[in-house]
């Protein structure tokens, strides 16, 4: 359903990485690994829609899609580095906020659920900016359950999570796998799945 | 799973989204928003006791200075329209919503609007007295304000969204790129209380700010959504 080919990409006059292809179908994960600065977060920029490729081009179900494509922003949902979140609002405010922009219905019982599940039902009703970076990046990753969509794009989604923040990720993208669908992950750390079809791309 | 196709995101629905969720944020921290007020007042308090009580001076002043407050108070919160949300990594959110970004961001003005030009103009009558300004040429003060104010938040969001990028002096920068563009509606919104005290009817200025209004309602948020795309590129 997500296929890449030719793909290049640079930063400045800095060649990233070029030629790279793959496709991915219902229920494969793609964990995508390089050292620091080989352009695993503009690699999933570009798949987000966010930045332009030098070349090549990224296809979702046969059809290409640009940059800012109304395919891509209704088929995709990208987590990035920031956590996106506002420190004057809580948590609960945060997360019910960020669904409803990707245009889920998120009533006030579906975003209490997905906040127990990522552990913070104690940390609601706390403003954003006293929450530790852990927590921050659990309100960041619960919208995973409130906004169905069948493109996840993660970027180092694990960074200050703890055992069980990281187990809670595991089983997150395990059910999303097994619902049919796809996720590109860009990861330094083992991410062990217990459904899905794990597939690797190193970058240099 | 079923994928949700092309062009869900309605306009309105996205126009409420980020207008609701800035004047949420706007309340939460109501110390800028009284800053912005204070500045007003205070720059137009200035000015009688810099050039002196004289009645005719302060009269003849009074349309110019009340305006260019107004430019200046509108100027200083707009660098933080897209810079946070750029900074925390909301404003990437925002543009790979499914709403329509010309949407999202016409209500981000909106929100701005409601927190700073809307309060300028009702609180000018009452620092308008300051400079003898009486009876219709009160009104007509607030009412080019309220025209002319949203085309200063429309004009404005384009020049904060094309300085996002720059780290340093990009308010500097932002200020020296809109105050020009702003140059048009200071002088149809001054001149439409200066017509009212010459006695002639402040019709055709208000109609003009009224014309502004509209066609940078019309475009504004367009080129907005454009700069915003290319500062994330």
């Amino acid at each position: 359903m997500l296929a890449v080919q030719d793909l290049a990409a640079r930063r400045g006059d800095a060649g990233l990485f070029a030629e790279v292809d793959f496709a991915l179908v219902a229920g494969d994960a793609l964990f995508v690994r390089g050292p620091n600065g080989s352009g695993k977060t503009t690699l999933l920029r570009i798949l987000a829609g966010v930045t332009q490729p030098v070349a090549g081009e990224v296809r979702w179900r046969g059809q290409a899609v640009g940059p800012f494509a109304p395919l891509l922003r209704a088929n995709a949902l990208f987590i990035g580095h920031a956590p996106a979140l506002k420190d004057e609002l809580t948590a609960e405010e945060n997360l019910a906020s960020l669904a409803s922009l990707h245009g889920a219905r998120a009533d006030g019982g579906a975003v209490r659920e997905a906040l127990g599940t990522w552990a913070l039902a104690r940390q609601r009703s706390l403003p954003a900016r006293v929450l530790s970076q852990g927590q921050r990046r659990r309100t960041s990753l619960a919208r995973l359950q409130l906004v169905s969509r069948p493109l996840w794009l993660l970027d180092e989604p694990g960074t200050a999570l703890d055992d069980a923040g990281a187990a809670t990720l595991a089983s997150a993208l395990a059910a999303h796998l097994t619902a049919g669908g796809i996720a590109v992950i860009a990861t330094h750390q083992d991410m062990p799945l217990s459904a899905g079809v794990s597939r690797w791309l190193h970058l240099e | 799973m079923s994928g949700a196709t092309a062009g869900d995101g309605g306009v309105w629905p996205g126009v409420a989204w980020s207008l609701r969720r800035d004047l949420r944020l706007a309340l939460r921290s109501k110390a800028e928003l009284g800053v912005q007020l204070l500045f007003y007042a205070i720059v137009v308090t200035l000015f009688p006791l810099g050039v002196g009580a004289d009645p005719t001076l302060l009269k003849a002043l009074a349309s110019g200075i009340l305006w260019v407050a107004a430019l200046l108070a509108s100027l200083l919160s707009l660098p933080r329209l897209f810079a946070i949300d750029f900074a925390d990594g909301t404003l990437e959110q925002i543009t790979l919503s499914p709403y329509p970004l010309p949407a999202l961001i016409s209500g981000k003005i909106a929100a701005h609007w409601l927190t700073s030009g809307a309060p300028l103009a009702v609180l000018s009558p009452l620092l308008a007295l300051e400079f003898g300004l009486q009876g219709p040429e009160l009104g007509v003060l607030a009412l080019g304000l309220l025209l002319g104010t949203p085309t200063l938040s429309l004009l404005g969001a384009v020049g904060a969204a094309l300085t996002l990028g720059l780290r340093a002096g990009g308010g500097a920068l932002l200020a020296l790129l809109i105050l020009p563009l702003y140059v048009p509606i200071l002088i149809f919104g001054a001149g439409a209380v200066e017509a009212i005290r010459a006695g002639v009817g402040a019709g055709g200025e208000l109609s003009v700010l009224g014309a502004a209004l509209l066609a940078s309602v019309v475009g504004a948020p367009f080129a907005a959504a454009v700069a915003v795309r290319i500062a994330l590129d």
